[in-house]
């Protein structure tokens, strides 16, 4: 008997003779003998739960996480506080322990989530159609493309600079899958060129692709961005951050045919990149083209009102090589912590955490452009993160920072190689004041120590003669 | 439970968190700005304002958190009792998974923190990858595909490029009749085009057919995805030959990992020839479902195929000048087809998965496998000597793996029960039904994998109430037909969800 199971000598005795077999190893003679392992896995020996939580612990303590430093690390995940209710609800077995809920009637509850959490997304994009989640953010952006594929039934996709490279990575890698063109437009004063994207929208676009605050924090006039879409029949796909749409104008106000994005900063954890989830709404018109799960109201036999699994016609498991999207996963549990978060702020609560995170990331943007040998890369308008250029290399101040507690932010230069001397700054509830003037503080004497340094050689941090395998 | 009375559990209409609402309650009192109240319109344009605050229930703590306890209620889940759903491998989650992944050093750390202030976090992927990797019998792994779906959407990503760098073009992807939903799905999405291969009398994959399908046109070959054991439950005995038969074409073969915890520690995809292998994490490791996700789904694959995996990669750079290994996050990868998500992969998933494997270990693993081959065969006897050995025939009757199908045509023909009713009726016996209607090369099909962590008593009361079901249903099919009757809510209107969808609420 291992950990989990309970077949006792007996049990395996008895079994075997219902079987007809007089040992386990005969029903495994229908794989071929050469194929048998024939030793043990090269593995270690089982452990007592003691000490693997000595062992994970030992780990987790290698890790520089956000409760052992002040981070202001963004870039499309968030140092949010997530309310005690989050956890208690989605650590309870009735949502943590079942599958998709292929029987309804014995899944009311977690179809009544996903109903309840399609309707707060719908609110907060502004638009009709929400799915009950997907992988997370990127991939999201990589299905719209793929949404759009089909409805317009043209290849080319006309994607801002401004949108998460993660995303325009996916979506990239996606395309060469499904055969799609991206062409990229570039930024001019922290916000998507408007000319060069009329430019580059044309009779061939099946979506332009935009986000807003994009990823240096800017907030897009994403409708007269989107002008160009409408003018060549092209879909108008925004990315969005859940956390500001308390405060700007929701997507589909501005015309958007979807809206998207990574949904972390709504009761999940950061757990270093995931799981999270991201949603995906739409207008009424792509909603057959929906990917992911997707609940619906109906009743039952006996009037009762209840909620099913709706479209699934839509769906692999239905529709096979025809369906419109291969995604099975809604992320159903990190929803559920979403839809948690998002009741326990409310309608009030939800806003005025927008307006604390406006009037924060105002207050820290307006300090730290007051130091000296820091300056704003963009004075566009922002909500929770912003981007400033330092005068001195990048790696060297962040490592000076972080000697203080700190993570002064995200290195643009690791993705944006024109903007290799510049810093994006997030801001949650959780960085105070005093810990926005200890950064200010921290980054002017590290910038004053750094400044006249040259910029090293290369990104590589290998150090010189250092072998490298590639994992195991 | 007559088919009149109202259970104590229907009493209770569905009321959403929306009409709890109501204006000027709240839960959330956050923290004071501490910074000067400038009017929002002074720092943002009015023009890119919202007017109005989304509508978000308004309702106070104690609401909130009743009402998803009440909610919680109206879910069956794997601790409440079996759950013998085919194909998904519901097995019990550890809790110790769920506290080591709550540890404040994993939940709480930034996917962009430094590499070198990662380097517990960097360390366990690697420690992962290095596990799977021995499991699979493959050399290289990535953890970033965030569900099985994910990683075969990859594999074929991974079989175009590796084509790609040879040269070729390929358009053609093999899979049998009797494959996951996901599989064409995948092939559609990575556009190739789909060619089915047809099933043998043994339940495997038919070789005529399959070398009918390859000789068409060897060179259009660009992959066969394949589950072995199959979705039928059953080991593939000539898995050797296809993939001779594939690779001598140039095809890659891709494995389906949803089966993956039939064979741990007994047999590898990789010594069978497989060059891309997913794994389910949230299947064969332990991963809770959370009711449809998350869940986390790695691949493993050959030498060939190496080079194109996903960036980034997790590496391990061995110390120069005395200094100790480092784990870092390798970006310098020419040939890769590039990202498939954000950040890392679903990393919490990836503690939870590693957890399960340091407790287990290279004997538990294998004994896992080991018994839910045992639980599997014994229900399957257990069911073929009672009733169901007439009305819901084993498909096809040899030793299964980790699950098994019947056939519920002679229970439909003779009793006027359909799989469906079956499945219903069991809802009010306290069991989740097994999967139903897949695969679809069997009629009134029934998938049943019980799992390693069942015991014998509850195969065995299982098995009884199959039983009851099928002798009822002789006396009176309208019973079953009409199930379930103990549930919160009754067979609902499925068809009506599809025609004139309602997927949110209206609010004021």
């Amino acid at each position: 008997m291992s950990r989990y199971t309970s077949a006792t000598p007996d049990d395996r005795a008895e079994m075997l003779a219902v079987i007809g077999v007089s040992s386990v190893d005969e029903l495994f003679e229908q794989i071929p003998g050469p194929l048998r392992l024939g030793r043990p896995l090269e593995l270690p020996a089982g452990m007592s739960e003691a000490e693997v939580y000595e062992r994970l612990a030992g780990l987790a303590a290698r890790n520089a996480d956000a409760e052992a430093e002040v981070t202001f690390l963004g870039a499309g995940m968030y140092d949010h506080y997530v309310p005690a209710i989050v956890d208690a609800i989605t650590s309870r077995s009735e949502f943590l322990t079942p599958y998709t809920p292929y029987q309804p009637e014995i899944s009311q509850g977690g179809l009544q989530v996903m109903f309840e959490f399609q309707t707060a997304m719908s609110e907060l994009t502004g638009l009709p159609v929400s799915n009950a989640g997907l992988y997370e953010g990127p991939s999201s952006v990589a299905s719209a493309g793929y949404l759009a594929m089909g409805a317009t039934k043209r290849r080319k996709f006309v994607v801002s600079r401004g949108v998460h490279p993660h995303s325009r990575e996916t979506l990239a890698t996606y395309s060469v899958g499904y055969g799609a063109e991206v062409v990229e437009v570039g930024l001019a004063g922290g916000v998507t060129d408007a000319a060069a994207l009329a430019a580059a929208v044309d009779g061939e676009t099946a979506a332009v692709i935009l986000q807003s605050p994009n990823f240096l924090g800017a907030v897009e006039d994403v409708e007269a961005l989107g002008a160009a879409a409408k003018e060549h029949g092209a879909l108008l796909v925004v990315a969005c951050d859940p956390m500001t749409l308390g405060i700007l104008k929701p997507p589909g106000e501005c015309g958007a045919d979807i809206a998207l994005g990574e949904g972390q900063p709504l009761g999940n954890r950061l757990d270093f990149g995931g799981p999270s989830f991201g949603f995906f709404c739409s207008t009424e018109a792509q909603i057959r083209r929906m990917p992911g799960r997707i609940a619906g109201e109906t009743e039952d036999v006996d009037g009762r009102r209840g909620f099913v699994l709706a479209l699934q016609t839509r769906e692999q498991h239905i529709r096979r090589e025809k369906a419109t999207n291969n995604i099975c996963t809604a992320q159903a549990l990190n929803a559920l912590g979403a839809m948690v978060h998002l009741a326990w702020l409310g309608r009030e609560g939800f806003r005025d955490l927008g307006e604390l995170l406006v009037r924060r990331t105002a207050y820290a943007r307006e300090r730290l452009a007051a130091v000296d040998g820091v300056e704003l890369l963009h004075d566009a308008p922002v909500v929770r993160e912003f981007a400033v250029r330092l005068d001195a290399p990048v790696d060297r101040v962040l490592d000076r920072v972080a000697e203080h507690g700190i993570a002064a932010g995200y290195a643009l230069g690791r993705e944006y190689s024109e903007y290799d001397d510049a810093l994006l700054v997030a801001i949650t509830e959780r960085r105070t004041r005093e810990q926005i003037d200890a950064l200010a503080e921290a980054l002017g004497a590290a910038v004053a120590e750094g400044r006249g340094e040259k910029l090293p050689d290369s990104g590589s941090k290998s150090p010189q003669g250092a072998t490298e395998r590639v994992v195991a | 439970m007559t088919p009149l009375a109202e259970a104590p559990m229907q009493r209770e209409r569905a009321t959403t968190i929306y009409e709890k609402s109501k204006a000027g309650r709240r839960a959330a009192v956050l923290p004071d700005a501490g910074v000067p109240e400038t009017p929002i319109e002074d720092l943002i344009p009015a023009n890119l304002l919202r007017a109005e605050p989304p509508n978000l229930p308004e309702v106070a703590e104690p609401e909130i958190v009743r009402h998803y306890n009440r909610l919680s209620r109206r879910n069956f889940d794997l601790d409440s009792g079996f759950y013998p759903l085919g194909s998904c491998t519901m097995k019990h989650n550890p809790r110790l998974n769920e506290r080591v992944a709550a540890l404040p050093g994993h939940a709480r750390l930034h996917p962009a923190q430094d590499p070198r202030r990662a380097q517990g976090a960097l360390e366990l992927m690697y420690l992962l990858q290095a596990s799977l990797a021995e499991i699979c019998g493959l050399p290289s792994v990535s953890l970033q595909p965030s569900a099985g779906s994910h990683g075969e959407l990859a594999g074929l990503l991974l079989t175009r490029a590796y084509h790609a760098d040879r040269g070729e073009v390929r358009t053609k992807v093999l899979a049998p009749d009797t494959s996951h939903g996901t599989n064409p799905a995948s092939v559609t999405m990575a556009g190739y085009e789909v060619v089915k291969v047809a099933t043998n009398q043994r339940g495997g994959v038919d070789m005529d057919d399959l070398r009918a399908k390859i000789e068409e046109d060897p060179s259009q070959i660009a992959c066969l995805m394949l589950t072995n054991p199959n979705t039928l439950g059953l080991f593939d005995e000539n898995i050797e030959e296809i993939a001779g038969l594939i690779h001598s074409a140039g095809g890659t073969l891709y494995y389906d990992g949803a089966n993956l915890n039939a064979i741990m520690g007994r047999t590898r995809p990789g010594d069978m020839g497989f060059d891309i292998v997913h794994l389910n994490l949230h299947k064969s490791f332990s991963q809770p479902h959370g009711g449809g996700g998350p869940g986390a789904g790695p691949i493993a694959v050959s030498e060939r195929i190496e080079p194109f995996l996903p960036r980034p990669q997790v590496v391990r750079r061995e110390g120069a000048g005395g200094h100790g290994p480092r784990f870092d996050l390798d970006f310098d990868r020419p040939k890769s087809i590039g990202r498939l998500r954000g950040f890392q992969g679903n990393f919490g998933v990836f503690v939870r998965s590693y957890a399960y494997i340091l407790s287990l270990g290279a004997d538990g693993l294998t004994e896992a496998s080991e018994t839910a081959v045992l639980n599997a065969n014994y229900l399957k006897a257990r069911l073929a000597a009672g009733r169901a050995g007439e009305r819901l025939p084993i498909a096809f009757d040899r030793h299964c793996m980790h699950e098994f199908v019947l056939s519920g045509r002679p229970m439909k023909k003779e009793l006027g029960l359909a799989t469906l009713d079956l499945a219903k009726r069991l809802l009010d016996f306290g069991f989740h039904p097994p999967t139903v209607y897949f695969p679809l090369l069997v009629d009134e099909a029934l998938m049943v994998e019980p799992t390693e962590t069942e015991t014998k008593e509850s195969l065995d009361a299982f098995a009884d109430a199959v039983e009851e079901i099928l002798a009822e249903a002789e006396t009176d099919p309208e019973v079953a037909k009409n199930a379930p009757y103990s549930t919160p809510v009754r067979r609902l209107d499925e068809v009506r969800a599809t025609r004139k969808p309602v997927v949110r609420q209206p609010l004021g």
